[in-house]
């Protein structure tokens, strides 16, 4: 079972992790973007970082609900909102639990996802997030590093695709040929997940 | 790429904290990041805020002020603001009588200004927005996040603003809004790419003899790209890409806008070609307004942007406004 303590450092690993990306995750946002989402990214995850280890909440679902209004209230432009939407409304699904299970995680996941696509308007294909967590939510009923290989199979999935969402989409034929910096950010947040439940895959063991 | 800042980090801030020293008449609340004219909320007067990201001065900051805005949101280098930044300003400027929410479409301006607008009518503030989508070089807007919000900000701000000045009522303050949204178009052209102060390159390559057509004002590359053309070739494109979208029967006001790194020797020269085609394509102008006012950091290159006008629209257009950015009538 996953407690507050899994929950907690799934953020925390992910903060370390866009710490480490937030170049790459900059640079694939120049030729179709405006050149920041591994810095706004960066911000936000920092703040959640910090709040979570001052004052950690007792459950997973009040891991997630505060992180996401803490993307809410820093990160800003649209990633701000839908990162944030997507901790906030998975965590809500999850309730009061204090432990909660991976395949709990994965129908709460799909709860979060869904607020996403409604928020954003995306659908798979349009070349965003949802290219890499909607395969993230399906796998990981099967198990995290099935999640964490959709995803990244997701995002790079995303190269060929024209974006109709977001900023991306104004370039129209020319936004071909990239990476999407929302779907390869996502990517991260579901391999967070995957080195949260520990290198021997420990938290997954104990779930099975 | 040399840049007068001290660190990527503090740019909002550092700017902020100047524009506080050399406007004194502007509430400046540098760490909520707030831009509120001193003697809000004017009794009985609608709110207008708006906001949207950094490195587009004087958008929105320099609008803020009598006659225009009552607040305005900065958020970093070409991000959204917060929804907290927003709600924070509506209920410093309401004064009972409603906030008008100024929103360009930008997926990330609409989204936190959506959450803000909810959290703000949770504490009792009415709010309404509206949405600038001005820019025709985005076409298949079905399947898109839609026209991006450029130059007509300005017109939108300016005379919306007029209206509430005058104590117009949210409803009329709102209509006017949208009447001038729905009537403005505007197209523009990048010269060179932008580089932001976190990246600290440029955001694209453009080589020396080739031009962008159709670009935003966020340092996105844009529609096209073609060899380099005269100051009236450019002026012909940017023209005609608005008139296959509006066919104006009344006057127009014209803004001849600069991106930011185009000198106004090059602005009036320019402006001189716009108003050339405009009169060959008969449409008849009330007022030009030439300058650097929806800019895109150090890009250099310019919009156009018409909106067609009736009397209302032109007297509101006319009324004093004096804020950092813009002035007259005071």
């Amino acid at each position: 079972m996953l407690d507050a303590e899994f929950f907690r450092r799934w953020m925390t690993v992910t903060a370390a992790s866009v710490d480490r990306e937030a170049e790459r995750l900059t640079a694939l946002d120049s030729p179709i973007g405006d050149a920041d989402h591994g810095t706004n990214l960066q911000r936000g995850f920092t703040a959640v970082r910090a709040a979570l280890e001052k004052e950690p909440p007792a459950t997973p679902g009040a891991v997630l609900t505060l992180s996401g209004r803490l993307l809410i209230s820093s990160v800003g432009g649209a990633s701000g909102p839908l990162y944030g939407t997507l901790l906030r409304r998975t965590g809500k699904a999850l309730g009061a639990a204090t432990e909660v299970s991976r395949e709990q995680l994965a129908e709460a996941l799909r709860t979060g996802v869904d607020a996403v696509r409604q928020l954003g308007g995306a659908a798979p294909g349009d070349k965003t997030m949802i290219d890499a967590l909607v395969p993230a939510a399906d796998a990981l009923g099967d198990s995290f590093a099935a999640a964490r290989a959709a995803a990244e199979e997701g995002a790079v999935a995303t190269t060929p695709l024209r974006a109709r969402k977001g900023r991306a989409s104004y370039l129209g034929e020319r936004s071909i040929g990239h990476q999407d910096p929302g779907a390869t950010s996502s990517a991260l947040l579901i391999a967070g997940l995957a080195d949260a439940s520990g290198p021997t895959g420990a938290a997954e063991a104990a779930d099975e | 790429m040399k840049m007068l800042i001290n660190v990527p980090e503090t740019v909002v801030a550092d700017a902020l904290r100047g524009m506080a020293a050399a406007h004194p008449e502007l509430a400046v609340d540098v760490e909520n990041r707030v831009i509120v004219r001193r003697d809000a909320p004017v009794a009985g007067k609608v709110g207008l805020v708006s906001g949207g990201g950094s490195g587009h001065e004087p958008l929105h900051g320099g609008f803020v002020g009598p006659g225009m805005l009552s607040a305005a949101c900065p958020g970093e280098v070409f991000t959204s603001p917060v929804p907290d930044q927003m709600v924070r300003a509506a209920a410093a400027v309401d004064s009972g009588a409603g906030v008008l929410f100024v929103v360009k479409n930008y997926t990330g301006d609409v989204l936190n200004f959506d959450m803000a607008a909810e959290l703000a009518e949770d504490e009792g503030v009415q709010v309404a927005k509206v949405l600038v989508n001005d820019d025709v070089a985005v076409t298949d807007s079905l399947y898109t996040a839609g026209r991006r919000g450029t130059g007509a900000t300005l017109f939108v701000e300016k005379i919306a603003g007029a209206a509430a000045e005058e104590g117009q009522p949210l409803e009329r303050v709102e209509a006017v809004a949208r009447q001038v949204n729905e009537n403005s178009r505007s197209f523009g052209v990048a010269l060179s790419a932008v580089t932001t102060p976190a990246k600290g390159s440029p955001t694209f390559d453009l080589p020396s003899g080739e031009l962008e057509l159709g670009i935003g004002i966020h340092g996105e590359p844009g529609r096209e790209r073609r060899p380099m053309m005269t100051s009236g070739e450019i002026a012909e494109a940017a023209v005609d890409a608005i008139l296959q979208d509006l066919t104006p029967r009344n006057p127009v006001l014209v803004l001849v806008n600069g991106m930011g790194a185009t000198p106004l020797l090059e602005l009036y020269g320019f402006n001189a070609e716009v108003q050339r085609v405009l009169g060959e394509r008969g449409v008849p102008v009330a007022r030009v307004l030439v300058g650097n006012y929806v800019t895109s950091l150090d890009m250099a290159g310019a919009s156009v942007t018409l909106c067609q006008i009736d009397e209302e629209l032109l007297r509101l257009w006319d009324a004093p406004v004096n804020t950092p950015g813009l002035r007259w009538g005071v």
